[in-house]
């Protein structure tokens, strides 16, 4: 395989990561207000995500690191293009993470109030908005032979769009209610459980519609698997929760997302931003990307360091595997 | 200056980017030190088991963690704005400045930020060793994080191992270990690691200070205060070394922005360098100079003697070399940017040396003004003679009040080294006008940088309110729990429903 398309996989990889790990704990923050009935049990939430949420956002910079070097124009195009989106986006990222590091810093009822209502927005807008972008990359973009993008914000807002949103936000809280069923103990897991079976119920409707659309917008036989596959799986997930089985349910949800978000990579290749205007203006892995000497040395990065992530961050999970209850809580400081 | 160029893609961007950037710059010094500190005072409490250094690891560790919050978020900003407002850049350079970035991401973050959470929540789930060497990671983390985004800018301040591709007009890489391992890279990196440690250094110099001068929490803040002082004046000495070889590279690789740094006009030998100057800048020449002869001659070249080439000079030769046009940066923040840099840092460093010697121990001390471990130390400035308490009271207040000084040279020091290196954004490859996003338009601009410069305003007084009460309330009190550190990894199980030592 030619080296362009090797990093047309990792960068799928990295966003696979990143939408499995930051997407539950975007959904835990949704909970906070969906969940959980009182200040303890949204503390509890809070903490089933505490030791992990910033490790899994280093997926986002690393996916975005990683198109910059092997795809400089992809970068260029999508980080200029979808500007305010993305300011929006950062935004909260900003807002979650200091939330997440301060609320416990004070005392004051109203301090608390305030960072915890942000970790809901916070969570929510992102979770929504990487839908509409992703949907915007597969759908194509009005993008001119400068490869420059040359819409305006509300092109963005389009009807499969907004569905895309919806799908990402909607999958995400249902993967994060089986996380919260999978982490925590007492009667708040009880509630989980029952919160996700409904949860999954609402998401697996528009997500078919959506990976349907796609499929008739650029689907091949390739991607037609994929779908079948994310269907299956999240069908599965709600049955396992159903059962009870919170371990098996959370990792079909992760396959369920991770086979959606490689549906939308296989949908898109040879391209990487299709162009509305001119097929021949599209981006794709080979105009857009970098020079075989740079994707040689990428590569041994990637050979070498991604596996001892995985270990370390999949050791940080054994670290903290206990389930946590509002007993477990310890004194704010 | 008119409203056009005010308001000119360029110009905003480059406001957004500095903005950004020098408040990202604020916490990251901060953060690469305080990890590495607070692992030492760990360190000392998993050798020694002294309660005081377990007390002084939570409360820096406290202040640590509230400093690398905001580190962290506004470096996500970092990572996507050269996309955002600099796509050309980001298409010209690419093949190039994407991969240390890459580097930094799957090596450095993810290292940082996953051995913060371990830390964090860890107290009561890893043994005591494992726990320790969480933070350690956090601190190497930090570290390789600085190196691969100071290799990134070495080259935009000296492109090195690279060609020009005519045909999809862009720089591509020829020699990565060459941008890893150059001149500019390393000697940088050095500058800017020393430089962390003096505005960590100064951090604790202050606030130990603060409770000393009040005899609150003396055990805990006079071991502090040593930590920092050696701190303060081992990375002082340091930057002052790794900011001459520094220099001494820039001279070479960039002299515009030397001469710019010293209002040289027009090439001497032997040159002065300049402690005051006021000038024109249309007319290129000073109008007042105090000057000590031969002094940036040395500076260059280590040779009194030796031509050093001035503003006018460079500017002709880079005009022969690029064509028509205005080579000059901005020379009145060149050359206070450079002064602010050097006084405020040396500030510092003299504060601590001077420090260091009042509370020198045992061999240089009588032992009529010896102190123990529970008192505030004594200063004392001749061999029989200690400070009275109201010039005591002087150095603790001074001390506290310059605890922000390095950082205040810090951010000079890069506003000087990116504005002095304009009108390029590459030297001698790229110009700054010609990177910036063509679609991207001044009100998204205008309103990235508002959102931006009004978010990081409210998050700066949340911050420094939040650091204040904690530096106010002191090192915490030790729990039992503390002093019962797990032997197995994931933590006691013979109590079910016992409490996280810490939760969010």
């Amino acid at each position: 395989m030619e080296l362009h398309n090797v990093w047309f996989v990792l960068i799928a990889v990295l966003w696979i990561g990143y939408f499995f790990l930051e997407g539950f704990d975007f959904g835990v923050g949704v909970l906070t207000k969906l969940l959980a009935r009182d200040r303890a049990e949204r503390r509890v939430l809070i903490n089933t995500i505490g030791p992990v949420w910033d490790g899994n956002e280093v997926w986002l910079l690393t996916a975005g690191g990683a198109t910059f070097a092997a795809f400089p124009d992809w970068y260029a195009t999508l980080f200029s293009g979808f500007y305010l989106p993305l300011l929006l986006i950062l935004v909260c990222l900003i807002v979650r993470g200091v939330a997440f590091e301060y609320r416990h810093k004070r005392e004051e009822e109203r301090w608390q109030a305030n960072w915890e209502r942000a970790i809901f927005w916070t969570s929510l807008l992102p979770a929504f908005l990487w839908g509409v972008a992703f949907a915007n990359i597969v759908r194509g973009v009005a993008i001119d032979a400068d490869k420059e993008y040359v819409g305006g914000l509300l092109d963005l807002l389009n009807p499969y769009a907004l569905l895309g949103g919806l799908v990402t936000l909607t999958l995400f809280t249902f993967h994060g209610a089986v996380f919260a069923a999978l982490k925590t103990v007492g009667e708040i897991r009880v509630r989980a459980r029952a919160l996700s079976l409904r949860l999954g119920a609402v998401a697996a409707v528009p997500a078919v519609a959506f990976l349907l659309w796609t499929q008739a917008l650029r689907g091949d036989g390739a991607s037609l698997v994929a779908l079948a596959v994310a269907g299956a799986a999240l069908l599965a997930a709600i049955a396992a929760i159903r059962a009870g089985r919170e371990g098996w349910s959370f990792a079909l949800s992760g396959v369920a997302i991770a086979a959606a978000v490689a549906m939308l990579f296989l949908a898109l290749f040879p391209r990487v931003m299709p162009s509305t205007l001119d097929d021949a203006w599209s981006l794709t892995v080979t105009n857009a990307s970098s020079s075989p000497y740079t994707l040689t040395i990428m590569t041994w990065l990637a050979v070498i360091a991604t596996p001892v992530v995985l270990l370390y961050q999949g050791w940080t999970y054994w670290v903290f595997r206990k389930r946590i209850g509002t007993q477990h809580l310890a004194d704010t400081h | 200056m008119d409203l056009n160029l005010a308001l000119a893609p360029e110009t905003l961007a480059r406001w957004q980017f500095g903005i950004t950037t020098v408040y990202h710059f604020l916490f990251v010094p901060l953060t690469i030190s305080l990890a590495a500190l607070t692992a030492g005072l760990q360190t000392a409490w998993v050798r020694t088991n002294k309660e005081k250094y377990l007390r002084a690891t939570k409360f820096w560790g406290k202040l640590f963690l509230i400093n690398i919050a905001m580190g962290v978020v506004t470096g996500i900003v970092q990572e996507f704005q050269f996309g955002m407002n600099w796509s050309d850049y980001s298409r010209f350079v690419g093949d190039i400045f994407g991969a240390p970035l890459a580097f930094e991401a799957l090596i450095a973050f993810f290292f940082e930020s996953t051995f913060i959470g371990l830390w964090i929540f860890g107290w009561d789930k890893l043994p005591q060793k494992i726990h320790l060497a969480c933070i350690w990671m956090v601190a190497l983390g930090t570290t390789l994080s600085a190196y691969f985004i100071l290799a990134a800018n070495s080259w935009m301040q000296h492109p090195v191992g690279y060609r020009i591709d005519e045909e999809r007009g862009r720089a591509e890489l020829t020699d990565f270990w060459l941008v890893l391992t150059q001149d500019t890279a390393v000697t940088q990196f050095f500058h800017t690691i020393t430089a962390a440690f003096l505005v960590g250094g100064a951090f604790m110099v202050g606030i130990s200070a603060f409770h000393l001068a009040r005899r609150k929490h003396v055990p805990v803040m006079r071991s502090s205060l040593r930590v920092g002082l050696v701190t303060l004046t081992v990375a002082g000495l340091l930057t002052a070394v790794s900011g001459d070889l520094l220099g001494k590279v820039m001279f070479k690789q960039q002299p515009m922005k030397m001469a710019a740094a010293e209002a040289l006009w027009d090439g001497e030998a032997p040159a002065p360098f300049s402690v005051f100057a006021y000038g024109d800048v249309d007319a290129g020449h000073n109008k007042v100079a105090i000057e000590i002869p031969g002094l940036l001659s040395f500076l260059a070249n280590d040779d009194f003697d030796s031509y050093v080439p001035g503003i006018n000079d460079v500017n002709k030769a880079e005009q022969e070399k690029f064509g028509p046009g205005d080579y000059r940066p901005n020379i009145p923040v060149a050359y206070w940017g450079f002064r602010w840099m050097i006084g405020f840092g040396m500030t510092s460093f003299g504060i601590g040396l001077l420090g260091l010697w009042l509370t020198r121990r045992r061999f240089l001390l009588p032992p009529a003004l010896r102190t123990g471990e529970e008192e505030v130390p004594r200063l004392v400035l001749f061999r029989t003679k200690a400070l009275s308490p109201r010039l005591t009271g002087w150095y603790w207040r001074i001390a506290l009040w310059t605890t922000g000084f390095p950082l205040i040279a810090s951010s000079w020091g890069w506003i000087f080294t990116e504005m002095g290196r304009q009108p390029w954004v590459v030297y001698g490859v790229l110009r700054t006008s010609d990177a910036v996003s063509p679609g991207v338009s001044q009100a998204e601009v205008i309103t990235s940088m508002t959102v931006f410069t009004l978010l990081y305003a409210v998050l700066a007084v949340i911050e420094v309110k939040l650091l204040v009460t904690y530096v106010k309330a002191g090192p915490p009190e030790l729990t039992e729990a503390d002093l019962d550190p797990p032997t197995r990894i994931g933590g006691h199980d013979h109590d079910a429903d016992r409490p996280m030592a810490f939760s969010y």
